[in-house]
């Protein structure tokens, strides 16, 4: 088998290459342009020659475009800082980070309150919560009834031995609170079953993160809080070389900055201009054989493609090429119109033109993620309680019914052009875009009224709905599984998703049922008393607790079939029960140890998500994660 | 296996009890691990056994701490590498580091006091370090890895790297390739290397000569093309470009002589006002000063969380290949690479990358790269720099018959000067074998040139 090649792989998911580009460089060489100034001669290395062209291009491969050699971090929304004083020193000292989720993710991060209900041995809440203090979270608080011992200092970064006997919760925080002074942390030494005797007890936390083990009961009733506040909340297991979380979000957990990848939200609307494109494109095309070489090689590629569509369809009936041979045939007829004579023996405008075709010529269309959206009950129903997010929606659903389009997002990749031709074409776009948010508007305030709201809602918040629309998200968050004494997972809609994974290699739903066996081993080894610890599979009889685990875990696998209603083979059934096996053997063995690397990892993992729902940007794991330290491989599943 | 006498990690009855996680599974097999593998019988021996494990050991840990101390706010992938090896059991680490502490450090770092400036950043992360995880000695050397030599790092077992340069990577994959020596299995080092950039990450283990190595893999990451001067100089469209030229154009011109700090916010400011003016000009909107300082600095986006998953993988393939606990990546014929996404969920791909029989490192033949006979020898130069596959930016180039073109010293440079207007019919013969050079490496790559019909 031929070993994936990076761009594969990452093309295929992404469109582009990401890692380990080395410093953008400008090349100093192949410039023979006469207009230059005399500085760049010095780089260039060389004199003039009598040529009076510019052949910049002709160390370019065909169809590459100069200018993905500056692919910049995005920009911040902030406002540029006063010019002589630069950057705050929070912007400096966030700035690489600013650069992912911008000031607006920050101030999110900022005002978050987070609670870690910490146990066992502890480690893999802490580093979490390490990799949030690092980029400034606004608060937390440790909930820890540990005392610490020799096995802590082991394993736990942030613990030193002069804290032996001391409380695990308060030593571990103010380490913690020693890596970022901007951050404010506290903690509390209680068992977690005093502590939620408090009704309001919750209250104070936008997010709360569990780690196992902990008692059913008790995590039903930190589950039944997130179902009735919101609260995400995140259970964690990390023992020896596995790690599993689940994530529990609100029902309806919209994102409309999803961060797609700039080459992938590209919509030019070359199938459907409007007006003034088509006159743009009219008027910079008209006389094109004509035109001197310079001229003919600087149309942008979008206005050429325009051109020759209008020419396309002046001999097809008035149709644009629809079908992959028609956009072949009109790509070769692009092509032709390159001309070779030139020094580098072809135009990069052409070339441009060329390599668009496929990917530009396609009808608007609505992904999967927006007509969820617009299918919801909650964009169809508005009452006076709907969230912005809803409303807003409404109104773009609303422009979509009448123009079969969503707003135009308004952003032109960069391209082989003159200067101001550029900016015009940039003008023509942002203007419609412009337009089409503005419709918007109108529909969002003609709802307010409706619906008698009296705060207005953000023109800015619009705004940013328009131009991601095509690729905002709608998370439909669910309570994880619980597992009570004597009871089987419901799977409800997912059984069927889960008996299929069953026998899919690539997915870890083996291990994660592994998991669930865990925690029925605890719930099953339970004792009543106040702060008892819970006893955790391979802690003393490993053997006996392979059979016992695994038993629990085959009977889970075996409801999931019978829920799923899928017929499975013996043979298959066979397979899986015995890399369930493997799965559970492997958990016993740690005897509920962390290994350091492996909580370090997971921490880093799930901090990363906590960060994606605290800043509402990015799209979040739904709703299980599992990560595989043995074969260094992680899934995702929608349990 | 030489082993070295090294203090006991458990000092007293307490302590036996500091390592119980880590022994546990140490002393149980698991159904993943070598049949022949012995885990310690009664966890009391497994924690010996443990011990001894640990103490034949030899790590270098090599990282950007430079990232870490500088942009603490980020985190960065070599404090993250060091806390993970100290708490898995490693005793005896090195790291090397180049930088020393800055009074500007000063304010967002915990690490470092004012008595620590001037000293280098790798002895105080190490002592940091070494306060935290009692037993674990970490030996500090403050210089470039380019200083040492093979002797140096004989004395490994393992290399982990956190390197954010691309140069420095190729550098150390091709000593420890070369230092391997078929009659001593000792020489050969396994290279486990990370890196970050944003959400995405990897993580990849190298056997040096046995398994794909960083030159094998050099094509998987293509060098940015560069922006050609005409559109700088004629044609701006970008912010970018207006950005980039103030860098290149309008600081050479005016401020020549001056040489530009990129940390000085005086420079930035100077550099952000001339980009600014130049996009007016031109009717281009966007230009910022954060984009001024992120284009003209290079800025790669970082946060904590994508340093600590690389980081941890890095290290847990460490862990497993010292302790055999359980496979690892890298094993000949099995998966040794490891990609990372975390923008859209968690995503992880993890295959084999096959080595290269024509690597210019690790592979017996020569490379072939494909040129136009008709093009003169500066082209073929200046493309060495941006084909991904090559990625040489000073080459010097031999072919067995003649010396093509040499960067120093100076008298051969003018020697092989006029060859740079000569076309490479002239020069060379379809297929023939070249010797290329680079000061940035220690070692020759060869490749054969084959001419474009
Ligand atoms: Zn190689």
């Amino acid at each position: 088998m031929a070993a994936p090649q990076y761009y594969d792989i990452v093309q295929a998911r992404e469109g582009r290459d990401v890692l380990w580009r080395p410093k953008a460089e400008v090349r100093r060489s192949k410039c023979r342009c006469m207009n230059l100034p005399a500085v760049l001669w010095s780089f260039v290395g060389a004199l003039p020659t009598s040529s009076q062209e510019c052949n910049f291009g002709s160390s370019l491969r065909p169809g590459r475009h100069e200018t993905r050699a500056l692919v910049i971090p995005q920009d911040m929304e902030s406002p540029t800082p006063p010019i002589l004083h630069g950057p705050t020193s929070k912007e400096k000292k966030y700035d690489r980070q600013l650069r992912l989720w911008a000031a607006s993710g920050q101030a999110a991060l900022e005002e978050s309150r987070l609670l870690l209900i910490n146990s066992g041995p502890g480690v893999v809440g802490i580093e979490t919560l390490k990799n949030l203090v690092l980029p400034g979270v606004g608060h937390f608080t440790i909930l820890d009834s540990g005392i610490i011992t020799e096995a802590d200092l082991g394993v736990n970064f942030f613990l030193e031995e002069q804290h032996l006997g001391g409380y695990r919760a308060e030593h571990t925080c103010n380490l913690l609170k020693e890596l970022n002074p901007d951050v404010q942390g506290d903690f509390i030494t209680d068992h977690i079953e005093s502590f939620l005797s408090n009704q309001l007890a919750l209250k104070p936390y936008t997010l709360i993160m569990v780690t196992s083990p902990v008692k059913a009961e008790i995590l039903a009733q930190i589950s039944s809080h997130a179902s009735t506040t919101g609260t995400p909340i995140f259970y964690i297991h990390c023992v020896g070389f596995y790690a599993q979380f689940s994530v529990h979000l609100s029902p309806s957990f919209p994102i409309v900055d999803t961060h797609p990848d700039p080459l992938s939200t590209q919509d030019l609307r070359l199938l459907t201009p409007w007006p003034s494109l088509l006159d743009l494109a009219r008027r910079k095309t008209t006389g094109l054989e004509q035109m001197n070489e310079h001229d003919h090689g600087h149309v942008p590629y979008v206005l050429l493609l325009l051109h020759y569509l209008d020419l396309w369809k002046a001999e097809h009936d008035g149709q644009a090429p629809g079908n992959y041979k028609d956009k072949t045939a009109f790509r070769e007829s692009v092509a032709k119109g390159a001309r070779t004579n030139t020094p580098e023996g072809g135009e990069e405008n052409y070339d441009e033109a060329v390599a668009a075709v496929l990917k530009s010529l396609n009808p608007p269309s609505l992904g999967s993620g927006v007509r969820e959206v617009f299918e919801a009950a909650e964009c169809q129903n508005l009452t006076t309680q709907s969230a912005s997010f809803w409303i807003i929606a409404h109104a773009i659903s609303t422009f979509h019914k009448t123009h079969s389009a969503l707003p135009l997002p308004g952003s032109v990749p960069d391209m082989k052009a003159q200067s101001k031709d550029y900016i015009e074409l940039q003008n023509t776009y942002k203007t419609k875009a412009r337009h089409d948010i503005g419709e918007v508007t109108e529909n969002v305030r003609a709802i307010e009224k409706q619906l008698g709201r009296t705060s207005q809602i953000e023109d800015s918040e619009i705004e940013a709905f328009c131009k991601g629309a095509a690729h905002i998200k709608l998370v439909r968050g669910r309570p994880f599984h619980i597992m009570m004494p004597g009871q089987m997972p419901a799977w409800g809609d997912r059984a069927k998703f889960a008996a299929l994974s069953l026998t899919d290699p690539d997915s870890l739903v083996l291990l994660y049922i592994a998991f669930l066996a865990y925690d029925s081993f605890i719930s099953s080894h339970t004792t009543g008393g106040l702060g008892s610890a819970s006893v955790v599979p391979g802690e003393n009889n490993t053997e006996s607790d392979v059979e016992m685990m695994a038993s629990m875990a085959y009977a889970i696998t075996d409801d999931l079939i019978q829920q799923s209603g899928i017929a499975m083979s013996a043979s298959e059934q066979t397979v899986a029960k015995g890399k369930i096996e493997q799965y559970v053997r492997e958990l016993v063995r740690a005897g509920g140890s962390e290994l350091h690397n492996i909580s370090s990892l997971a921490g880093g993992l799930i901090a990363q998500e906590v960060i994606k729902v605290v800043t509402k940007q990015y799209v979040p794991v739904d709703n299980v994660c599992l990560f595989d330290g043995i074969m260094s491989k992680s899934s995702v599943l929608r349990l | 296996m030489t082993e070295e006498v090294m203090p006991d990690r458990t000092t007293g009855p307490e302590s036996q009890q500091r390592w119980k996680y880590l022994d546990t599974i140490l002393s149980r097999p698991g159904p993943f691990t070598d049949p022949d593998w012995e885990p310690g019988p009664p966890v009391r021996s497994a924690l010996q056994s443990a011990k001894i494990l640990c103490s034949c050991l030899y790590m270098i840990f090599i990282a950007c701490i430079h990232t870490l101390i500088l942009d603490r706010g980020a985190g960065g992938l070599g404090c993250e590498i060091l806390k993970n090896l100290a708490l898995s059991g490693f005793k005896d680490i090195h790291v090397i580091d180049m930088d020393t502490i800055d009074v500007s450090n000063l304010n967002r770092q915990f690490l470092f006091r004012q008595a620590d400036v001037g000293k280098p950043k790798a002895e105080v992360a190490a002592k940091f370090v070494e306060k935290r995880v009692k037993g674990v000695k970490i030996t500090p050397f403050c210089g470039k890895i380019q200083d040492k030599d093979e002797d140096y790092y004989l004395q490994f077992t393992m290399v982990v790297c956190g390197l954010d340069s691309v140069e420095a990577r190729r550098w150390m994959n091709a000593t420890l390739v070369g230092m391997v020596d078929e009659n001593n299995p000792e020489s050969m080092k396994p290279l486990i290397d990370g890196g970050t950039e944003g959400f995405k990450g990897q993580a990849k283990v190298i056997f040096p000569t046995m398994t794909s190595c960083i030159e094998c893999q050099l094509d998987m990451n293509a060098p940015r093309a560069a922006v050609p001067l005409c559109t700088l100089a004629t044609i701006p469209r970008q912010p970018q470009h207006c950005i980039e030229w103030a860098h290149i154009i309008a600081w050479e011109e005016e401020r020549k002589g001056d040489s530009l700090d990129t940390d000085d916010p005086e420079h930035i400011t100077w550099l952000y006002q001339k980009a600014l003016k130049r996009a007016q000009e031109f009717n281009i909107p966007g230009v910022t000063y954060s984009m001024t300082q992120g284009v003209v600095k290079n800025i790669i986006p970082a946060i904590a969380s994508t340093n600590a998953i690389v980081a941890a993988s890095c290290c847990n393939e460490a862990f497993k290949i010292a302790t055999n606990a359980n496979p690892f990546l890298g094993f000949p014929g099995t998966n040794n690479y490891m990609m990372y996404t975390g923008d859209a969920g968690v995503y992880t791909y993890t295959f084999e990358h096959m080595k290269k029989d024509d690597c210019p490192v690790c592979g017996n033949l020569a490379k072939p790269l494909v040129v136009d006979p008709d093009s003169i020898l500066q082209d073929f130069i200046d493309s060495l720099a941006e084909r991904p596959e090559a990625q040489l930016k000073k080459p010097t180039i031999r072919s067995e018959e003649k010396s093509i073109y040499y960067q120093s010293p100076p008298a051969l440079e003018q020697q092989t000067r006029p060859n740079l207007t000569k076309k490479l019919s002239e020069l060379l013969t379809d297929g023939e074998e070249v010797a290329i050079s680079d000061p940035a490496f220690a070692i020759t790559f060869k490749f054969k040139l084959i001419f474009k019909s």
